[in-house]
C-alpha cells in the first residue's frame, strides 16, 4: 500500500520527525490559500504513487502568489509515468545546505532489516548505486534488537555524514527506523534528508509504503487504502475482496490460489495470447466467490475470452462445476468461457458441466489446451494475438 | 523414508477449536495423522470431536507427548503461538494462517535462530507438510499424492503443489514427503533446508522444487543444488510474465527494483544443473523422464 508524500510526511510528523509545515490542495485556488497561510516561498509538488516527479515538472518553486496559481494550474491534470496528477502538496520552501538519502526495507534475503544511507541525496539512489557504490553504507538490523543509538552513529559516518549535523541525523535515523517499525511499512525512504543553512535536519520528501497484512493494528490504515491507484478493474475486485491485479491483454483470468493463477497468465502468453489480468479466487472456488470474479471480468471492455482454471484439492469437482454453472446463471457473460478442472473428483465436476456446454461455455482437459483455446477465441473476437 | 514428519509423529493443532482448525484438523485425522491434542485456553478439558483441549501446548506436550504443532490462529495471534509453541518444546511449527504482517515474520524467524535454534518452523501462509500415507499436516488433500517414493516435493504455492502431486500420482509416481514453504516474504523454513533434507533423505531420489517471483530464494537455492546436490532437481517458477511492483496474490510475489524475476530464478537454476519446465505440466513431464531413468 503506497502512500503520498504529504500522507508519509505526516506519518513522520506523528512520531516527532522533522518535516516541513505544508498542505494539501486539489485546486489552483486551494494552493493560493495554503499558500497565504502558510506564507511564501512555497513548493507546489505533485502528489502520485509514483517517483521522478521533478524531472516531469511536478515539482517547482512559487516565489508569489501567481507563481502558486499557475504551477498549480500546470501540475494538475499532469501525466508522470500514466499516473494523472489529481492532488497536491503546497509546502513551505526549505534552505537546503546538505542533502543525504536514507531508507528501511526488509532484506529478505538476510531476514534483517536492511537501512540504507548516503551523504549523496537528492538525486536517483540507482545511479549513485551504479557510479559508486562506496557512497552507500548499508545496515543490517536485527528485528528483536532494533537499531541502537552507538550502531547508528557508526552507520552515519559510514556514509561518510561528518560535521555537527551527524549526530542530529543519527537521532533522526534511529526516530525513522522505529516510525517503519510501528508503521509496519515495506519501505520508508527519504530523499533528500536535509541539512539546512541552519543546521536543522528535516524529511524532505518521503517515499512510504505498508504492509497491508497489519491493517488490523492500525487504524489510519483505511484511508490510505481509500486513496490508492487503482484502475476502475481493480477498484471492483478490491471492493469485492478478490486478489485481482489488471494487465492490458484480451485473455480474462480466473484460477484458484495465487501459484496457479500465477502460471495460468504466464500459459496464456506461452501460446501466443494476452491476458487480460491475475485473479486469485482462492482455495474454496464457491459460486459467489466465482460469480463476483466473473462480474469483474466481464466489466472489462479488453476482454474477449475467459479462461476459467481450477485445479480441486480438498474443494470436490462436482462443488467446483455447481460453483461455476450457478456463477454463469447469475452473470449475464459478453464473452466465452473455457474451464479447465482437474484435481480431486474432477471427473465427476466434468460430468455436470457437459450439459451445460456448447455456444459460449466449453471444456478442455488440460491448461494447455484451455489456454490455446481462449487465446483463439480472443483472437477470432478481435482481440489481439501476438505471434 | 520421509523428511521432518512420518507416521510416529504426534501434532497438536493451535486452534483446534475453530473452524478452519477443526475442518482441517479433523481431515488430518482421518488421514490417518496423529492428531492428538488442541489447544484453547478457554476450552481446556473439552474435546473437538474426541481429540483433547489443553489450556497451553505445554500441557498439550506432557500429556500427550506431541512434538509438532500446527496453527491455524488469526494472523494477529500468530507470533505468540509459535512462540509458545518452541517454548513448549515443539521441534516443528507449521503455521497454515495467511497475513501475517512481514515486520511479525521478521521478528519471529531472528527470534527462533536466537532462543530456539532447534525448533523448526514451516510457513506462515503454507499448505503445510505431508509424508504420503503416513502424516499429513495442514490443507493438502491427502488423496491426491501417492506414498513411497522416489521424489520429494517443495514448493512456494498451494495448488500448483497439489498440481504436481496430481500428475505423479497419474503416473504411479510415489511422493516420500511433500512441502510447502510458504508464499511469505520471511518463511521459517526454507528451499534450501528443504533440498538439504532431501539430499540426506535415502529414499528420496529427485526432487521437484516449485518456485515463484519475488526475493532471492530460489537463486539460494540454485547455489545449493550447484554445490551439495547429487540428486536430480525439477524446478518450475511462476510469473514469468507478472508486471514489477504488483504483489501478485502471495505477500511474497512481487517484483521489485528489476529483483525477483522469474526469468532470472529460471536463469540460476539451470545454470545450477536443475532442469526447468516452461509450465507445470512441462516440469511433470520431466520428473517422469528422470524418475524412469532412476
Amino acid at each position: 500500500m503506497d502512500l503520498f508524500e504529504h500522507q508519509g510526511k505526516e506519518l513522520f510528523a506523528r512520531y516527532g520527525l522533522p518535516v516541513p509545515t505544508g498542505e494539501v490542495a486539489f485546486s489552483p485556488d486551494d494552493a493560493v490559500a495554503a499558500a497565504s497561510r502558510l506564507g511564501l516561498p512555497v513548493v507546489v509538488k505533485a502528489q502520485v504513487h509514483t517517483g521522478g516527479r521533478g524531472k516531469a515538472g511536478g515539482v517547482k518553486l512559487a516565489a508569489d502568489l501567481d507563481a502558486v496559481r499557475s504551477h498549480a494550474a500546470g501540475i494538475l491534470g499532469l501525466d508522470i509515468s500514466g499516473h494523472i496528477v489529481h492532488r497536491l502538496w503546497i509546502e513551505q520552501a526549505s534552505d537546503i545546505a546538505e542533502e543525504y538519502y536514507a531508507s528501511f526495507t526488509l532484506d529478505r534475503s538476510a531476514r534483517k532489516h536492511l537501512g540504507m544511507l548516503s551523504a549523496e541525496g537528492g538525486v536517483d539512489i540507482e545511479t549513485v548505486a551504479a557510479r559508486d557504490p562506496d557512497a552507500i553504507a548499508r545496515i543490517h538490523i536485527d528485528p528483536v534488537d532494533g537499531l541502537s543509538q552507538p550502531a547508528c552513529r557508526q552507520w552515519v559516518q559510514a556514509a561518510r555524514i561528518t560535521g555537527s549535523a551527524a549526530d542530529a541525523v543519527a537521532d533522526v535515523l534511529v526516530t525513522l527506523y522505529g516510525a517503519y517499525v510501528d508503521a509496519d511499512a515495506d519501505l520508508v525512504e527519504v530523499n533528500p534528508l536535509i541539512v539546512t543553512s541552519g543546521g536543522d535536519v528535516v524529511l524532505l520528501d518521503s517515499k512510504v509504503t505498508l504492509d497491508a497484512n497489519s491493517a488490523f493494528r492500525h487504524d489510519d490504515y483505511a484511508q490510505y487504502d481509500a486513496t490508492q491507484t487503482r484502475d476502475e478493474r481493480e477498484q471492483a475486485a478490491h471492493a469485492k475482496r478478490l486478489q485481482y491485479v489488471g494487465l492490458d491483454g484480451s485473455v480474462g483470468v480466473i484460477a484458484n490460489g495465487a501459484g496457479l493463477a500465477m502460471s495460468t497468465v504466464d500459459v496464456v502468453n506461452q501460446v501466443g495470447g494476452s491476458p487480460a489480468n491475475f485473479l486469485d479466487i482462492g482455495g474454496g472456488a464457491n459460486a459467489e466467490v466465482m460469480a463476483g470474479a466473473l462480474e469483474v471480468i466481464n466489466n472489462d471492455p479488453a476482454v474477449r475470452a475467459i479462461l476459467i482454471n481450477i485445479f480441486g484439492g480438498i474443494t470436490r469437482g462436482e462443488e467446483i462445476a455447481n460453483g461455476i454453472i450457478e456463477a454463469t446463471r447469475r452473470v449475464d457473460i459478453d464473452s466465452p468461457i473455457v474451464i479447465r478442472l482437474d484435481g480431486t473428483n474432477a471427473a465427476e465436476g466434468r460430468e455436470l458441466l457437459e450439459p451445460h456446454l456448447g455456444g459460449a461455455l466449453m471444456m478442455e482437459p488440460t491448461m494447455l489446451d484451455a489456454a490455446r483455446r481462449a487465446v483463439e477465441l480472443a483472437g477470432a473476437a478481435g482481440g489481439q494475438v501476438q505471434p | 523414508m520421509s523428511i521432518f514428519v512420518d507416521e510416529n509423529t504426534r501434532v497438536v493443532y493451535q486452534g483446534l477449536t475453530g473452524s478452519q482448525g477443526r475442518y482441517y484438523g479433523l481431515l488430518n485425522r482421518d488421514y490417518g495423522t496423529q492428531v492428538v491434542a488442541g489447544t484453547n485456553p478457554r476450552k481446556a478439558g473439552t474435546d473437538v470431536d474426541g481429540v483433547p483441549i489443553f489450556a497451553t501446548v505445554a500441557d498439550a506436550a506432557a500429556a500427550t507427548g506431541a512434538t509438532v504443532s500446527c496453527v491455524f490462529i488469526p494472523a494477529p495471534g500468530v507470533p505468540g503461538a509459535v512462540l509458545e509453541a518452541a517454548e513448549a518444546g515443539m521441534e516443528l511449527v507449521v503455521v497454515i494462517t495467511e497475513g501475517v504482517p512481514a515486520h511479525d515474520e521478521a521478528f519471529l524467524f531472528n527470534k527462533l535462530q536466537r532462543d530456539h535454534p532447534d525448533v523448526r518452523l514451516l510457513g506462515p501462509n503454507c499448505p503445510g507438510i505431508i509424508s504420503p500415507g503416513k502424516c499429513n499436516i495442514g490443507i493438502t488433500a491427502g488423496h491426491i499424492a501417492e506414498a513411497g517414493g522416489p521424489v520429494g516435493i517443495v514448493s512456494r504455492s498451494g495448488t500448483l503443489t497439489y498440481q504436481a502431486l496430481y500428475e505423479l500420482k497419474q503416473q504411479q509416481i510415489g511422493v516420500t514427503t511433500c512441502m510447502g514453504i510458504g508464499g511469505d516474504p520471511v518463511p521459517g523454513t526454507t528451499f534450501v533446508d528443504c533440498l538439504a533434507a532431501f539430499e540426506a533423505d535415502p529414499e528420496t531420489r529427485a526432487v521437484m522444487m516449485i518456485g515463484e517471483i519475488g526475493g532471492s530464494a530460489e537463486e539460494e537455492a540454485a547455489d545449493f543444488i550447484a554445490e551439495h546436490m547429487t540428486k536430480p532437481v525439477v524446478a518450475y517458477v511462476a510469473g514469468v510474465t507478472a508486471p514489477p511492483g504488483k504483489k501478485m496474490g502471495h505477500a511474497g510475489a512481487i517484483v521489485s527494483g528489476g529483483k525477483g524475476t522469474a526469468a532470472a530464478k529460471m536463469e540460476a537454476l539451470t545454470s545450477a544443473g536443475a532442469r526447468v519446465g516452461q509450465n507445470p505440466t512441462e516440469a511433470g513431464e520431466l520428473m517422469v523422464e528422470i524418475v524412469a531413468s532412476l
